[in-house]
């Protein structure tokens, strides 16, 4: 309860990006997340993290309302982004994605050139004035995605050719590239190696300078290493939410103790 | 010998088994799937067995259908006959019918005959059923395409009669002519002699694949040209149709459509318009275009609107297919930047999709192009082609025929000559069926990406 009440002025004072209150979400007649309040701050790296199936990515893709492509899926409840509702309907969802981006498990190129991979976004949303423009930020972007020694000289080569933690960082670089004001990433790192894991956790590091940051992970040590705060999730519950160093060290559910010392999962 | 005894294995254990030699099982389930392979073989060999069978019947059939037996004879244009009035003028010439012309040609043939050393005591006009009932017509429309050749010997280059041109094919023979009232044996002689003196020869006949139908008496001047327009006319209708309507119709059930009760029926009833016979098209389109919506009868607009129908399951069940290959993380990569759904379909599923559209684009067109049975209904089978439309208008508008009905046509007349000519058509037509998968592949090829 203690607790509690330290999150709670925690958080009013520094800002609030998105601020999620009773959220429930239904895939037909199952009650994927029940009743779930988190205040996700700006320029902070968040975990989720929790046993497989408990509701992390459908939380997460609530954020940028990506469930809004599941025909069965209902969201209850309201997700404020800048103390706007993003479930309001007046929002138009694309124009939301702009502004929330997302990073999916599996690294998903378009099947074009590493430059239009990059390009597409800008372009679609009218960023670049000009070919120079576009030029730079291609670069900026792949810069930002700590890929772009390894690509600079074959920009014109297909994104699909590059290997599965580049593929990734593509994504990231791309991601980036629209300039969100939030980014989700949905298990960026499950199909790279240590290096390239590495290489992307120093990426979100450096990204939290500027953006608010939600990453689920199933990997303990990661959410440790890249987070400020951690949210433990369990059956769609949202148990514990706090400090990264407060959740690992000292959680107050047993639940969450028995997950982050490997009983349940 | 106690230590001996423990370090043998218990003899109750099973006998260790060896992997260099194969036990029962393996035996048996290494038989059934050599048996299964040679089940597969003996299928693929009797399939190419047919195909095989099916390809040397075709052009053995067909091939002499490309060639023509012609004869060279020098016609005399004799301004009496021709050009009664004097004055060249061609409206005044035409007044001469074909009838008119067949003495100078018959005469001429007759000279022609006696000329290489032959004598005869048939009549000139018997003489000339050695030539095709065509070849008045072919003088006439020379002469009045060029009214200056009057009064000239011109060179003509004739077609012989169905019959002559079966001799040297070697579908008649001299028995058969005992029964035929159109040609005797006496004929054969003489075209023995002028066919070493070069007056009478087979030749390749560009007539066969640009020319138009001729009546049933007329094999010889015979052609699938006309149809073949027909058919083009028809294929272009299609093209636009189906196309665009067939990849916008599966763009909406596919991305775009809820998934409820109504696109389920409207789904299921798609699969069952593939699998509706084609004469009930037919009859559709009967009622519908020619009785409704008073369309002209046989015209390849009707053909191309009720072949659209018929090919439009096809189309969008392939397309459908095509989009729900296309992995849904491209889908979710285009929405996650920020891209609308419209931008995320058109700008990466689409492209992706694109070699499987194309390919059942072109299937369900070489589907049409061979279909018969719907055109029944409309009149295009039994119409004889036997004029190229003139201009774009009357391609699609004047009747016509299809190639397909063209053939059918063709087998259905008594003359053994037209039974050579549907198998030659079915050599363009399958050149043609041909020409569009090879299409269709290279088209894969080339759009084919990895993703
Ligand atoms: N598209 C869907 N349709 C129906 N049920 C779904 C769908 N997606 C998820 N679910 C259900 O919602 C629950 C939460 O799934 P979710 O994918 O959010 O879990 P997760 O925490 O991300 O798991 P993981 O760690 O394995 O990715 C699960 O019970 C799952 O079966
Ligand atoms: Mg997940």
């Amino acid at each position: 309860m203690n607790d509690m009440r330290l999150t709670k002025q925690d958080v009013d004072m520094q800002d609030v990006k998105i601020s999620a209150k009773g959220v429930q979400v239904f895939y037909g007649d199952t009650h994927a997340i029940k009743d779930v309040d988190v205040e996700i701050k700006d320029k902070t790296v968040t975990a989720f993290i929790g046993p497989s199936g408990c509701g992390k990515s459908t939380f997460l893709r609530c954020l940028n309302r990506m469930n809004d492509t599941i025909d069965i899926c209902r969201v209850e409840g309201s997700i404020q982004l800048d103390g706007e509702n993003i479930y309001d309907k007046r929002v138009d969802p694309v124009q939301l994605r702009a502004k929330v981006g997302m990073v999916f498990q599996k690294p998903n190129p378009f099947p074009k050139s590493i430059y239009d991979n990059i390009a597409y976004g800008p372009r679609i949303h009218g960023l670049a004035k000009n070919k120079a423009d576009l030029d730079e930020i291609v670069e900026k972007s792949l810069r930002r995605g700590a890929i772009w020694n390894e690509v600079k000289d074959r920009l014109h080569a297909p994104g699909t050719g590059l290997s599965g933690g580049q593929q990734q960082r593509l994504c990231i670089a791309r991601a980036v590239a629209t300039e969100p004001e939030v980014l989700l990433m949905d298990e960026p790192c499950s199909a790279l190696d240590p290096i390239a894991t590495a290489q992307v956790e120093e990426l979100i590091d450096e990204l939290r300078a500027n953006y608010s940051v939600v990453i689920v992970t199933h990997s303990m040590q990661q959410a440790a290493r890249v987070s400020q705060r951690t949210a433990f999730f369990h059956l769609g519950n949202l148990v514990e939410y706090g400090e990264t160093g407060t959740i690992f060290t000292n959680p107050t559910d047993p639940r969450t103790e028995s997950y982050i010392t490997g009983r349940i999962g | 010998m106690s230590l001996a005894d423990a370090n043998t294995p218990a003899p109750s254990a099973a006998p260790k088994s060896s992997i260099l030699t194969t036990d029962a099982r393996t035996k048996k389930r290494n038989r059934a799937e050599a048996r299964f392979k040679a089940y597969g073989i003996g299928a693929i060999v009797l399939g190419l067995a047919f195909l095989a069978a099916l390809l040397v019947s075709i052009i053995g059939n067909g091939i002499p259908a490309y060639t023509q037996t012609f004869v060279t004879v020098p016609v005399y244009l004799d301004p009496a006959v021709v050009d009664k009035q004097g004055n060249r003028d061609p409206a005044e010439m035409a007044k001469t019918t074909t009838f008119g012309y067949a003495p100078l040609i018959q005469n001429a043939f007759a000279t022609e005959v006696s000329q290489n050393g032959i004598t005869t005591d048939m009549a000139p006009k018997k003489l000339a059923d050695i030539l095709s009932a065509s070849a008045t017509g072919q003088v006439r429309q020379t002469v009045l395409d060029d009214p200056e050749l009057v009064g000239q010997t011109v060179e003509f280059r004739l077609l012989a009669s169905s019959r002559v041109d079966g001799y040297l094919k070697g579908r008649v023979t001299r028995e058969a002519l005992a029964r035929d009232k159109n040609l005797d044996a006496a004929h054969l002689d003489i075209i023995d002699t002028l066919r070493t003196a070069g007056v009478v020869n087979r030749t390749w006949n560009w007539d066969f694949i640009f020319g138009a139908d001729a009546s049933e008496s007329r094999p010889e001047q015979a052609g699938i040209g006309v149809s073949m327009v027909g058919s083009l006319f028809m294929m272009l209708v299609v093209l636009v149709l189906s196309l665009p309507i067939g990849v916008a119709t599966s763009i909406y059930l596919e991305e775009f459509a809820p998934k409820n009760r109504w696109t389920d029926i409207i789904e299921v009833n798609i699969s069952n318009l593939a699998a509706v016979p084609s004469i009930v098209f037919g009859i559709l389109g009967l009622a519908v275009f020619i009785q409704f919506g008073h369309l002209p009868k046989s015209a390849p607009l009707v053909g191309g609107l009720v072949l659209t129908l018929m090919t439009l399951p096809t189309i969008i069940i392939s397309t459908r297919a095509a989009l729900s290959a296309v992995p849904p993380s491209i889908r979710d990569a285009a929405l996650g930047i920020g891209a609308s759904k419209m931008q995320s379909v058109f700008h990466h599923v689409l492209p992706l999709a694109m070699p499987g559209i194309l390919t059942g684009t072109i299937i369900g067109l070489a589907q049409a192009l061979g279909e018969t049975a719907p055109l029944l209904l409309i009149g295009m089978v039994g119409y004889i082609a036997s004029n190229m439309p003139d201009g774009i208008a009357a391609g699609f508008m004047a009747p016509n025929s299809a190639m397909p009905a063209q053939i059918y046509e063709w087998a259905k007349r008594a003359d053994p000559a037209y039974y050579e000519r549907a198998w030659g058509g079915i050599i363009i037509l399958l050149l043609f069926l041909m020409t569009m998968n090879i299409i269709a592949v290279i088209l894969r090829r080339r759009f084919e990406r990895r993703w």
